[in-house]
């Protein structure tokens, strides 16, 4: 097949770089949401009826919302396989952490409300809630530990190794940088939440919403800043030294690394960048004035701004990075180097260019058949809801 | 066999896949007998088949919902316990798996929620589609993944880039196309239906045992019966197909599934019963059928199916070519481009055999300080073990033959006999609801087993496959995985059986209305309703 090499490979990898963002954005916009009503649960829905309400708000779409998570996974593999191999077993415990909130998490929803016992049903709303929040506190960890690089390095023939005991390994995870940025991840997703109940709940429900959703937005913003401030100053950056190809073959061995005094240094590279973490404060900051003052749909897009601008904010200042290695530099993981093949990259972006649109035509449909409030009533009348 | 991080890891990744396959062919059939339900339902209005619909619904949602949760861990798992196979092959093997979330597991994920919210939101055939597209979106899902583990089975359209140290994508249309994966994926998908109608005529026949739910259990076992004896004999003869492809991709397998320990003169024989003895290379009190292997394995009275001891040779050789494959992929490594065009060519002669030499790598560093008796063993180790193998598949053939004679006899009463079921016959159905899973089982358990030593057939063996993880690490997630899953099965059975135990609860007192007026419509007691209601 000779048709692949009409689009250049190192095209073909900025691109994949892109889609994996896309990707991992839409997973925050439409699964972050359900992660945030979980984590809200307990708080916004005091009576079985108002949990339900809550839980019936996600309940016809947390299903494929989540689809987001798992393609994101099996993009991954498919376009970046060392990062998927590194990053997964890396991060062995906190994957499998991970893991059993998403596994807890559905069955959770499909359950609860199939036994009438108050016991049961309590304990499948904090099952909701911890399979809610801890994702929502680990993907942020594991940013934080991907900006900060990773302790790991490639043997020879590209096995990986990664470096101190395994109790280590997942403790270290849980560095001060590392929490912060998993505070500004769950405080978004929380803030998202609690748009999202806004736009979809009455009463008591939506009223908690609001106010949990106020201070979160607030916690977001502080804990962003901060983060950009600990990396302006107290935080070394990565860049790729001497020559090197950007279509070569994927091999992190070929690279040379050193670190700089800052990752924010690519701001006086590529100023643009900027607008990516001013969407993130200004998003956070419109969706907290929204909250307040009770306005719906409005605040639910400046709350998926606010998330598009962090996310891209991340990328966007590691590029071309995308897993630094702390204890091997030459390892790190880059754009240039860390892809699948030209053919495979083009395959797939012919895949995602067919499909996705269709997945994005379809999806909107079903939010469009959904669309309006969750009553008391839906959930007590109708015997196909959660 | 000394246990450790490899077989740690094999044995969680066992687990978790037999554990996931408990859940998915019910979620595979079920989702197509319930779109031919709601069909019924659309074209004939009939309200029952609504509150079958329904009802078959609610047990596929609680079945959903655990395939969708354990299937999350098979994606994971292969970059946190099989990191080196990631890297390896990810660049073939991830396309498909990302494949499936694009086509396939978004239509079913995202319409299953319309499934159970969107009846009254939808007009009957706007719901109708979305049943379907749910059916369609979960098969789908199997098709990708089975052209996942079909290249895994038979790695056709990739090869070795030295630049990369990893396989890598040459023909796209061939790991679409990989014969293996294809009549895998059809074996597969009718082995799940298989599954939905053995339960739907167990759990049927189970209501007409105790005299409830009469009405919706006969037109069950009705659409049960039908689509099962259909699915019955396309996995049977998949299952032939399957193995006809692996008379050319997967010699080594075949030979162990009929402990063909030598060449036998061609049409060889085929081994109904007998008990192998792996160290004496002998099938104890063995019975023979003669030419039967030979005609399934090569359709023809005259081609030779290969031994195990045949195949050991061909390793042995396999071996010491891959070990110049190896010796020129150091040197051209060193190098760092493909600048010396001799070694090159070396490495291009003899790298299909390179993943030979990595078997190895068990024994040394360096697969090229091997002793000669370490190649000895390295060959031996192609073998897998035949005691399990040879079993597992007799058990899956012999239920799945067993099926087929299940599903005419029901098919018969059915059709012609005014489904007037004997008794014996409905306690049978319902002893049969678990044997679909046992022969699913049993039938993954060959296919992968039987792979072994390597996780890519000829190209990487399982023993360099795993990530690089302590035992500590391993066993904790395996601890993990246990636990976790033998509470979500014990709470999955229970919600399961409450459910069947209830019945039908949706749209009850439509229904028994409809019932009512259908049989004194039946008994001609009653014209005026049928003018009413034209569309009954």
């Amino acid at each position: 097949m000779i048709l692949h090499t009409l689009i250049d490979y190192d095209v073909l990898r900025v691109i994949w770089w892109g889609l994996l963002g896309v990707l991992l954005i839409g997973f925050a916009l439409t699964d972050g949401f359900d992660l945030g009503v979980g984590a809200l649960l307990p708080f916004v829905a005091k009576t079985d009826a108002e949990r339900r309400v809550a839980i019936n708000t996600v309940g016809p779409v947390w299903e494929g919302n989540q689809v987001w998570f798992i393609l994101g996974g099996g993009a991954i593999f498919a376009a970046w396989p060392p990062l998927y191999a590194v990053s997964f077993s890396g991060f062995y415990l906190a994957m499998f952490v991970i893991l059993a909130a998403l596994i807890v998490r559905p069955v959770a929803f499909k359950f609860r409300s199939k036994r009438d016992d108050v016991r049961w049903r309590t304990g499948w709303d904090w099952a909701l809630f911890a399979s809610g929040a801890i994702p929502a506190l680990l993907f942020g960890v594991a940013v934080g530990n991907v900006i900060q690089g990773v302790p790991f390095h490639f043997t020879d023939d590209l096995h990986t190794i990664y470096e101190g005991a395994w109790y280590a390994k997942f403790i270290g995870l849980l560095d001060p940088f590392s929490l912060l940025a998993g505070v500004v991840s769950l405080s978004m997703l929380v803030m998202h939440g609690g748009a999202w109940l806004t736009l979809k709940a009455e009463g008591h429900v939506r009223d908690r919403a609001r106010a949990l959703g106020s201070i979160a937005a607030l916690v977001a913003i502080a804990g962003y800043a901060l983060a950009g401030v600990w990396m302006a100053v107290g935080m070394e950056g990565y860049r790729i030294a001497g020559e090197y190809l950007t279509d070569g073959p994927s091999n992190p061995l070929h690279f040379e690394v050193e670190r700089t005094a800052s990752w924010l240094s690519a701001y006086a590279v590529r100023p643009w960048i900027a607008i990516a973490p001013v969407m993130g404060f200004l998003g956070c900051l419109l969706t907290f004035k929204g909250l307040r003052a009770g306005r719906e749909v409005s605040t639910l897009l400046y709350s998926k701004m606010a998330i598009l601008g962090v996310i891209s904010s991340v990328g966007l200042t590691m590029f071309p990075f995308i897993m630094p290695s702390s204890s091997d530099p030459q390892s790190s993981l880059t754009v240039w180097n860390s892809s699948s093949s030209h053919l495979t990259l083009f395959i797939m972006l012919v895949s995602t260019v067919i499909f996705m649109p269709l997945i994005l035509m379809y999806t909107a449909w079903v939010y469009k058949v959904l669309w309006g409030k969750v009553t008391e009533a839906d959930v007590t009348d109708n015997h196909s809801v959660y | 066999m000394e246990f450790g991080i490899v077989e740690l890891s094999r044995l969680q990744f066992a687990l978790t896949a037999m554990y996931h396959f408990l859940f998915v062919p019910l979620t595979l059939g079920l989702s197509v007998i319930i779109a031919i339900m709601e069909t019924v339902y659309v074209m004939t209005n009939r309200p029952v088949w609504r509150q079958m619909t329904k009802f078959w619904g609610t047990l596929f949602g609680i079945n959903f919902a655990l395939g969708v949760a354990t299937g999350i861990t098979m994606e994971f798992q292969f970059g946190m316990n099989w990191s080196y196979f990631s890297h390896y092959v990810g660049d073939i093997f991830g396309a498909p798996l990302a494949l499936e979330g694009l086509m396939a597991f978004f239509l079913e994920a995202t319409f299953v929620g319309l499934f159970f919210f969107g009846w009254d939101k939808l007009s009957k055939v706007g719901h109708l589609t979305v049943t379907w597209l749910v059916a369609i979106g979960s098969n789908f899902s199997a098709l990708w993944i089975l052209i996942a583990n079909g290249w895994m089975q038979n790695p056709v359209g990739a090869e070795f880039n030295p630049m990369t140290m990893r396989m890598e994508m040459t023909d796209f249309y061939a790991v679409l196309f990989n014969d293996v994966a294809q009549a895998k994926f059809v074996h597969t998908v009718s082995a799940g239906y298989v599954t939905a109608a053995v339960f739907v005529l167990g759990v049927s026949a189970w209501y007409l045992l105790r005299d409830r739910h009469i009405e919706l259990a006969r037109r069950s076992i009705t659409v049960a019966a039908a689509f099962g004896l259909a699915s019955a004999f396309s996995v049977v003869l998949l299952g032939d197909e399957s193995g006809y492809s692996a008379t050319h991709s997967q010699k080594m397998k075949l030979a162990a599934m009929e402990g063909m320990w030598e060449t036998e003169p061609a049409p060889a024989s085929f081994t109904v019963f007998g008990f192998p003895d792996q160290a004496a290379r002998e099938t104890h009190y063995a019975i023979h059928v003669p030419y039967v292997m030979g005609l399934i394995g090569t359709r023809s009275l005259t081609a030779e199916i290969p031994g195990i001891a045949q195949l050991v040779e061909q390793a042995e050789t396999r071996i010491e070519s891959g070990l110049v494959a190896y010796d020129a992929l150091m040197h051209i490594r060193e190098q760092r481009d493909n600048s010396d065009p001799a070694e090159t060519a070396r490495f291009e002669a003899h790298s299909a055999d390179l993943g030979f030499a990595f078997l190895l790598r068990k024994y040394v560093d360096d697969p090229r300080e091997a002793s000669p008796e370490q190649i000895a063993q390295a060959a031996e180790d192609t073998v897998p073990r035949v005691w399990p193998l040879f079993w597992a598949f007799r058990i899956m053939v012999a239920l799945g033959f067993g099926f087929i004679a299940t599903m005419i006899y029901f098919f018969y009463l059915a059709s012609f006999k005014g489904m007037r079921f004997p008794r014996p016959a409905l306690h049978l159905a319902v002893w049969m609801i678990p044997t679909p899973w046992i022969a699913a089982e049993m039938g993954w358990f060959v296919a992968e087993f039987g792979r072994q030593p390597w996780t890519v057939d000829g190209v990487l063996p399982t023993a360099m496959s795993v990530s690089a993880l302590s035992m500590t690490e391993v066993a904790l997630t395996l601890a993990g995985f246990i636990a976790f899953y033998t509470v979500l099965f014990i709470i999955e059975m229970g919600l399961m059986l409450k459910y069947i135990r209830k019945g039908p609860f949706q749209d009850v007192e439509e229904t028994d209305a409809w019932v009512i007026r259908h049989h004194e419509r039946l008994s001609g007691r009653s014209n005026a309703d049928a003018i009413a209601m034209p569309a009954e």
